[in-house]
């Protein structure tokens, strides 16, 4: 648990001196997530029907840019190497480095998404109800990533062959996390599709990372 | 039972697989070929029109059979892939790689005879219902897999990849099938199921399956096939394939 | 057997360009796959045969 802790730490505070790269993400949320108005029209009955959508699917790509960084820098300079070797279980380690990720790449949409969730004309409780989902989704998408970030370490064409490989795996959590927000919205009650979200979580907290470290152990050979 | 097994763990090398994929071929294509005659024959002839949907039924008799053949191709795979992951055995894999193509040609005939079948019966080409939309995404998976195989140099790491990818996928199906059929039946509208034939006549059955026979064997013809090509290319510095083409 | 004329059959009762399309697509697609299958091997059996007689050639220039 030490190992983990300190993994999570140390992917922090590296990330923390280039602060740059966090905050491209961030800022891509923003912007894409804005353009849509722009481009669609400002009816705000539209607007509203679709923003639970288009935070999603915004959310989804900003967790894709941060992924290929998620081991790339460790694999070059050999940490991940020394990681693979060291006493502690590299099933340990890779979780810690997924949960730096999430807090990094997936909790910054968290909190954001209610501020942007106005500009599309979202109540409170509609607000409330897609930052839970995106709290429990966002986990999600950083650990499905994480196993298409460890897959195509080191391989051509990374970048974009990650996200043909983990978009697909997405669209589930895509479908509950959005449709929580309509179903709100609908008066229908978002309990059923938080819940089904959560337990995904729950199984990909349980399979991720240990799909993940079989994946860079391959990388690795 | 010993023997046997060490009989059967003979053809997991690619050298003695090579010659016998060979000899299988033929019979694949032959029991093809009348699979898919029976079946054409009893899908134009013999299976009479239906009541709603007229003569332009008659696209079940592809449609169904490629859709049926691109899921149980991606559950093949994965078995291969599995296999290969866990005994290292090397034609697990290429089995694996040489099925992909295969499946993904399936899963695109089965969105394009979809779509075909949409037009005269819904009134549009592409309909978001849960079935279509399921298959679109699994033609997505087998694209991700071909393409991760394709971008790796190392062919034993490209299989052992390609295999946790594939294993990824087959846990995953049944949730983005689950997941897709809720979003279907929460924006309701567009639910006319296309595959409920409720007075589906026995004849129609029996064509049905024919026709899926036929692409089975097909699949497996091709399979057999393109593994072929894929050891040739894999073990080419190896001294039994220098003699094995003579 | 419904059809009265071979015009009959292939109009498929007004659903031609449906039906003859996904027959279509699927003939040529399903023939299509095994010829290209066919040229890769051929391919790998042709790189091979070359290969095999680089080497016979090398062999010889070494003891002539």
């Amino acid at each position: 648990m030490n190992a983990l802790l300190a993994t999570v730490r140390r992917d922090i505070l590296l990330a923390l001196r280039r602060k740059s790269e966090v905050l491209t993400a961030v800022f891509f949320f923003v912007i894409v997530t804005s353009l849509f108005p722009l481009g669609i029209g400002p009816e705000p009955v539209l607007l509203k029907k679709i923003a639970p959508g288009i935070l999603w699917v915004a959310a989804l790509l900003a967790t894709l840019l941060g992924l290929p960084r998620l081991f790339a820098a460790d694999h070059v300079d050999g940490t991940l190497e020394q990681m693979a070797l060291s006493p502690s279980s590299l099933g340990l380690l890779v979780a810690g480095k997924i949960l730096a990720h999430w807090l990094l790449c997936g909790l910054p949409l968290v909190l954001l998404a209610p501020v942007l969730g106005l500009q599309f004309d979202l109540d409170a409780s509609a607000l409330g109800i897609l930052t839970l989902a995106l709290l429990l989704g966002t986990p999600l998408l950083s650990l499905i990533g994480a196993i298409g970030a460890a897959l195509t370490l080191g391989v051509r064409g990374g970048g974009v062959l990650l996200a043909l490989l983990v978009l697909p795996l997405y669209i589930p959590a895509l479908i509950f996390g959005a449709g929580a927000v309509e179903a709100h919205i609908a008066g229908l009650g978002a309990g059923g599709h938080l819940s089904l979200l959560a337990a995904m979580l729950a199984l990909a907290v349980f399979f991720a990372p240990w799909a993940t470290t079989a994946a860079l152990r391959i990388a690795l050979e | 039972m010993r023997q046997s097994i060490v009989h059967w763990f003979k053809f997991a090398s690619p050298q003695s697989f090579y010659p016998l994929a060979g000899r299988m071929i033929p019979w694949f294509w032959a029991a093809a070929a009348i699979f898919g005659i029976a079946g054409l024959w009893i899908s134009f002839f013999v299976a009479p029109t239906d009541a709603q949907q007229g003569e332009g039924y008659r696209i079940i008799f592809v449609h169904v059979p490629a859709s049926w053949m691109s899921m149980f191709i991606y559950l093949v795979m994965a078995f291969w892939a599995g296999l290969g992951l866990a005994l290292n055995t090397r034609v697990s894999g290429m089995m694996a790689q040489a099925l992909a193509p295969t499946g993904a040609l399936m899963a695109a005939l089965s969105l394009l005879t979809g779509a075909l079948w949409g037009k005269p019966m819904w009134g549009a080409w592409w309909v978001w219902d849960a079935r279509l939309t399921s298959e679109l995404i699994l033609f997505f998976l087998y694209l991700g897999f071909m393409a991760l195989q394709a971008a790796i140099d190392d062919p034993r790491r490209a299989d052992k990849a390609g295999a946790i990818l594939a294993l990824v996928g087959v846990v995953n199906i049944p949730i983005i099938y689950f997941s897709v059929k809720w979003w279907n039946t929460l924006h309701q509208g567009s639910t006319i199921n296309l595959n409920k034939a409720p007075s589906m006549a026995q004849t129609m059955l029996w064509g049905m399956m024919l026709m899926a026979l036929a692409f089975w064997m097909y699949s497996i013809a091709m399979a057999l096939m393109r593994v072929r090509a894929i050891i040739l290319e894999r073990e080419r510095h190896t001294e039994w394939v220098k003699h094995a083409v003579e | 057997m419904q059809w009265n004329s071979v015009g009959d059959f292939f109009a498929m009762g007004g659903y031609a360009l449906y039906v003859w399309g996904s027959f279509g697509a699927c003939a040529l697609l399903m023939i299509a796959e095994p010829f290209l299958a066919r040229r890769r091997l051929s391919e790998a059996r042709r790189l091979l045969a070359r290969e095999r007689l680089a080497d016979e050639l090398d062999l010889q220039q070494k003891n002539p």
